[in-house]
């Protein structure tokens, strides 16, 4: 017990994993919906710990350094405060018979189990135990989205599942190409497979293996990072799935990958002969942005529209790392966290907004500010922040982001403006028509819990108007880490 | 490594990829599977060389699944999932056997001239070695994006995760080689589990994207 205390990294794993066991064993969703928060609570309360505690060394399989503490502490949060969406959500599930108290059982588990998976993933210093973590946690959500059973949810996890064991197969080829260029330095065995090994000694690598190496893992985990040509599981898997896990997916998952092909950037960047990483992460986070923001426009469902905006947002974030430098690296950072947080309300808003409606396509949804104003309000500005309107977090990483660019690159920065406008018209668009207008459809009151939301949306609107200077301080010693 | 080693390495691994082109053009499930399973069988006689040259024990275990659950269980279950749901025996495919064929050469040229180009620095049997299981991956995909149906979909990519396990296996002292196949495994017994429990039939019959668009919510 005391190396539970000694390292939080261990509790950080160890509280998902045994309250998955937990939650799955014991009946009633009362009970259990609350322990999922109390577990994912605790899960929170060791991540902040690690800020405190004194850092172990690496270890042969966790790791805890700047960088991960970052993804760490988001991932917790969220994971936290979905949880408490979550509890009173999926409580109207039942009422309405769309989930069964068997399914509910089930469904707590696989939360658990998902941040579990997350967290090993972030936490791992080996480069295959991340793999598994990650292939752990994609097979969750799979299940996850699934589970309504209708059509539409089997066809969303089917597709979710090929394309999503394709991007992972085609990350293990990577991480097999990452250890053979290591194995003649690093010696066989589990000493070539260890990142803080690799990127210690990876200028001795051979550059030709770690390029092709990074191709596979940029295509790999790009998949579930969402980033175009390869995002076709994630609208379909957001709209299908319980909105407590599209907030998971968009918030966390994706950022999960993304932080996959983080470490291993820095690994190829350290190489001097390697290729650079940062024209084909400009390129495709380019073409996901853009891309998305004009698949905005034709969507009629509510939870695929912010499907896509998710899409749009990781390819800011990706074209931010893609840029590089410490301005960049820093904005890209922020930006990660302010779509995390933003989204995530956004998606506890809109669980509440297609329960009280009992639909998901937008033409049925109306006049919210009318009929629920807490509720619709809480939406509006939630997509006046995604939108990237000042004074929120969003629009000040993105003014980052396009200033730092302007300065380097004028002609990628034109593109990223024009994707980023055609982006804020098509939200603008579709707001005013949910929050206007006489409302339509059921009028009930909503049995909402609005803490999640609204305290999303406060920590995007303070970060917006002001960044304490030790959280400056703080991304800005990530920032230089990442090169 | 001496010489016969080498050639014998070499003859399984290439077995696996000449097995990957024979199950392209199998138009009938039932000898799709029974073509899998010969392609699992190949691949465990590939991985057990591998442990007894290696001298790695543990890889023992990696071939032992292999040929219990690739090439008995899982092509047993699906015969049975096939016989119990009345699917089409017949495959539907996007495109013919013929051009599938040609693109399935070109991959393996491809990935031969990227591995044997790109990298002189490792020995010479793991780069041989990945050049075969990057075109055994390949052809997997190239399998996975030429069907229709879920069952050579499936079967495309457990081809595809035997690619994986050859590179895996062949890159010498790969640490939890055994755990991802075990991984690997779970993953698809999940696959199978999931088609047989949720009886997806209708995926059987129809995958191509004109049909998934109905289900995106989205038609007018």
């Amino acid at each position: 017990m005391t190396g539970l205390f000694a390292n939080p990294a261990y509790a950080i794993l160890a509280i998902p994993a045994v309250s998955a066991l937990l939650l799955a064993a014991l009946p009633g969703y009362r009970l259990t919906a609350r322990l999922n928060v109390l577990a994912s609570l605790l899960t929170l309360i060791a991540a902040l710990s690690l800020f405190v505690v004194p850092r172990a060394a690496p270890g042969a399989y966790l790791l805890v350094d700047d960088l991960n503490i970052v993804f760490v502490v988001l991932n917790t949060f969220v994971g936290f405060t979905a949880a408490t969406f979550s509890a009173s959500y999926i409580g109207h599930e039942i009422e309405t018979g769309k989930l069964t108290p068997v399914y509910v059982r089930f469904y707590h588990g696989m939360y658990q189990l998902m941040m579990f998976g997350m967290n090993l993933a972030l936490l791992s210093n080996n480069i295959g135990l991340m793999w598994v973590a990650i292939e752990v946690a994609t097979l969750t959500t799979v299940l996850m989205v699934g589970i309504y059973r209708t059509h539409a949810a089997l066809e969303a996890a089917w597709k979710y599942f090929i394309l999503g064991s394709v991007g992972i197969a085609l990350a293990l080829f990577g991480t097999i190409l990452v250890y053979l260029a290591a194995q003649p330095v690093l010696g066989e065995g589990e000493a070539a497979m260890i990142w803080t090994n690799l990127l210690s000694r990876a200028a001795d690598f051979d550059p030709k293996i770690l390029n092709l190496a990074f191709v596979f893992l940029l295509l790999g985990y790009g998949t579930k990072v969402g980033l175009a040509p390869l995002h076709a599981w994630l609208p379909d898997a957001h709209a299908e799935g319980p909105t407590p896990i599209s907030a998971v997916l968009s918030g966390l998952l994706l950022n999960v990958a993304l932080y996959a092909v983080l470490r291993f950037k820095m690994l190829i960047a350290t190489h001097p002969e390697a290729m650079a990483p940062g024209p084909l992460m400009v390129s495709m986070g380019l073409l996901s942005l853009i891309f998305a923001a004009f698949m905005l426009y034709r969507r009629r469902d509510i939870k695929r529209l912010f499907a896509y905006s998710s899409i749009e947002h990781m390819g800011i974030i990706v074209f931010a790392f893609g840029m590089g430098g410490p301005l960049a690296n820093f904005a890209g950072l922020l930006h990660m966290v302010m779509h995390s947080l933003t989204k995530s309300a956004i998606f506890y808003s809109v669980g509440h907004v297609a329960q009280i409606k009992g639909t998901q396509q937008i033409d049925g949804i109306r006049g919210l500010t009318q009929s629920h104003p807490v509720l619709g309000w809480g939406l509006a500005l939630g997509v006046l922040a995604i939108a990237g309107m000042p004074p929120f977090g969003v629009f000040m990483s993105e003014f980052l982001i396009v200033t730092s660019t302007f300065a380097r690159e004028p002609l990628l920065a034109l593109l990223l403006v024009f994707g980023l406008l055609v982006a804020f018209g098509a939200l603008l668009m579709r707001l005013a028509g949910f929050i206007f207008g006489e409302p339509t459809g059921k009028v009930g009151p909503a049995e909402a819990s609005f803490v999640p939301l609204y305290a999303h949306l406060a920590l995007v609107l303070a970060a917006g108007i002001y960044l304490p200077g030790p959280v400056v301080a703080w991304f800005q010693s990530v920032a230089a880490l990442l090169g | 490594m001496d010489r016969i080693a080498f050639d014998i390495a070499h003859l399984l691994a290439g077995g696996l990829v000449l097995v990957s082109f024979m199950m392209i053009y199998q138009d009938r499930l039932y000898a799709l599977l029974n073509v899998f399973a010969l392609h699992a069988v190949v691949l465990s006689l590939s991985v057990s060389w591998q442990a007894y040259t290696q001298h790695a024990p543990h890889l023992y275990v990696t071939a032992a699944i292999a040929l219990i659950f690739k090439a008995i269980i899982i092509p047993g279950v699906l015969h049975r999932i096939i016989r119990q749901m009345g699917i089409h025996r017949e495959v539907e495919k996007v495109v013919g056997a013929g051009v599938t064929m040609l693109a399935g050469m070109g991959l393996v040229a491809m990935s031969i001239v990227l591995m044997l180009g790109l990298t002189e620095a490792a020995d010479a049997f793991a780069r041989e070695d990945l050049a075969f299981a990057l075109s055994v991956v390949l052809l997997g995909l190239l399998m996975m994006v030429t069907r229709r149906n879920a069952v050579s979909q499936v079967v495309g990519f457990m081809s595809l995760e035997n690619g994986l396990i050859l590179a895996a296996t062949g890159a010498k002292g790969m640490p939890l080689v055994v755990e991802i196949s075990v991984a690997f495994s779970v993953l698809i017994a999940f696959i199978v589990i999931g088609v047989f429990l949720f009886r997806i039939r209708e995926r059987f019959d129809t995958i191509d994207l004109g049909a998934l668009d109905d289900y995106r919510g989205e038609h007018e």
